[in-house]
């Protein structure tokens, strides 16, 4: 089987933190939230290059500042770089080139504008700046930490305890996956295209689904027993420190000079 | 009031099945260590079910705590003082930290959030569990995971344990722990166990359950026995 199709998402290494500690890491999690997303906003709304440019070099710098781990912060740029890659082929050739003007190049009937590649090009920029900001800012805490910041931001309580649940249960749904791949494997199952690899896999899937809403009415039962009434509770007792404030003014000041940017 | 719990006429079927619990009738009294015995799917762990009101009998009554109990709303304060430990401890951790875990009783019963923590980590302490509070609990071994359940059980104060198989999937050392652990408890248990020698060190009375029908086997002995 390949090896693409052998990896889970679910194994609990694979979302385990590499980075060395930082300053990032000093930072209470809910403003570096804010931060990502107050970046994100000004990049995404930007429509020159200047500020597209000096926010790529920003949020490189900040990759840097954050101490990612190389390899692995370079596979998800890429995975997601190869996305931009088609976008950068279709975009000119999907965009009209404006009348008056000089198509970039012709091929087969068909017109490439240079208004579709730089808006391409645009969209690419976003793109990295955007998901290297996530990856130092928000990537480099726990998802247990995300969820409880977002919790104290006021996300609505569904989708937090629908994170943390996610969270929770992945490893141990993985294991159960992985506890049926074995025992498929130990009475001589060999993935291929046929019929019974088809009818096998569905059977796999299926009593996955099965039972893991077998467990999920258990750990509700778990919880009644508990006296749960429709409240989860989370303790954290975070508060802004000065390093926190200092932070956040200076990231603030740099937002600011982005979105000015705009009208040089 | 020395019963604790209560049974007459206990009743369930599944559907298109034999009755699991054919007019059953038992009483735990305070002090009881109560083990329960019976083969694969006979019906212990619904038996645990239906006295904390998880599954509905359909017939026969359940007195818990000297009150009949029949809607959910009556079950609410049984579970609470009949702390239910499940056969697998996944099934019970799903807050992301110990300590969130073990406080996550005492906050529904209505205790303020620093009371709570204070409540979560004495008890975590007692179990000789203290340190644990940040630990993540999808991270913890099997053993850790079993003491850590019955912190969070034991932190509602309850009155009775409902343990089903708790010896499951522990190693010895982890095994000896829990059965020093229990022990050393002042509750009222109904253990459910296929582990002999851990109901032996443990239990001072036995129910057996076999179709639907739960026998004394230490009461009367059997006639053939009489006679041989």
């Amino acid at each position: 089987m390949p090896q693409a199709l052998e990896h889970s998402g679910t194994s609990w290494k694979g979302q385990q933190l590499k980075h060395k500690p930082s300053l990032i890491d000093r930072l209470d999690p809910r403003l570096r939230i804010l931060a990502a997303a107050g970046f994100a906003s000004v990049v995404v709304l930007s429509h020159s290059f200047i500020p597209l440019i000096s926010g790529l070099l920003l949020a490189l710098s900040m990759a840097v500042l954050a101490k990612l781990a190389l390899k692995r912060t370079l596979r998800r740029v890429i995975a997601m770089d190869m996305f931009m890659i088609f976008l950068i082929i279709m975009l000119p050739f999907t965009t009209p080139v404006p009348a008056g003007e000089q198509p970039m190049l012709q091929l087969a009937g068909l017109s490439a504008s240079w208004a579709g590649l730089l808006h391409a090009l645009q969209i690419t920029l976003k793109g990295n700046a955007v998901i290297l900001i996530m990856l130092s800012l928000v990537g480099t805490m726990t998802a247990t930490t995300l969820g409880h910041a977002m919790a104290s931001l006021r996300v609505p309580a569904k989708l937090v305890h629908l994170l943390l649940f996610t969270v929770r249960y992945m490893d141990v749904i993985g294991q159960e996956y992985k506890r049926m791949r074995r025992a498929m494997q130990a009475r001589a199952f060999v993935m291929g295209t046929n019929r019974h690899t088809w009818r096998a896999i569905g059977y796999l899937v299926g009593m996955l689904l099965i039972h893991s809403l077998e467990r999920s009415e258990r750990i509700l039962a778990a919880m009644k027993c508990r006296g749960f009434n429709g409240r989860f509770y989370l303790l954290d007792n975070w508060q802004l420190q000065r390093l926190d404030y200092q932070c956040g003014l200076g990231w603030l000041l740099i937002l600011t000079l982005l979105t000015g940017a705009n009208w040089l | 009031m020395s019963v604790l719990l209560q049974t007459r006429g206990l009743t369930y079927r599944y559907p298109r099945r034999e009755p699991v619990l054919d007019k059953v009738d038992f009483a735990l009294h305070k002090g009881d260590r109560l083990a329960l015995t019976g083969a694969n799917g006979a019906g212990k762990t619904t038996l645990f079910h239906l006295l904390v009101g998880l599954k509905k009998a359909k017939a026969g009554e359940i007195i818990a705590f000297g009150q009949t109990r029949r809607q959910e709303a009556d079950f609410v304060e049984v579970r609470a003082r009949a702390g239910f430990l499940f056969q697998d401890p996944d099934d019970q951790l799903f807050c992301p930290t110990v300590l969130e875990d073990v406080a996550f009783g005492p906050l529904n019963l209505g205790k303020s959030q620093s009371e709570a923590i204070a409540i979560a980590q004495q008890t975590l302490a007692e179990l000789g569990m203290a340190g644990f509070d940040d630990r993540i609990t999808y991270q913890l071994s099997g053993g850790e995971k079993r003491m850590i359940t019955l912190a969070c059980v034991l932190a509602m104060s309850p009155d009775v344990l409902l343990l089903d198989e708790p010896t499951n999937a522990l190693d010895s050392q982890a095994r000896q722990r829990l059965i020093e652990t229990l022990q050393g408890l002042p509750q009222a248990m109904i253990i459910i166990s296929h582990d002999d020698d851990f109901l032996a060190q443990l239990a001072n009375r036995r129910l057996h359950l076999e179709s639907g029908k739960l026998t004394d086997p230490d009461a009367t002995p059997a006639p053939e026995a009489l006679h041989g």
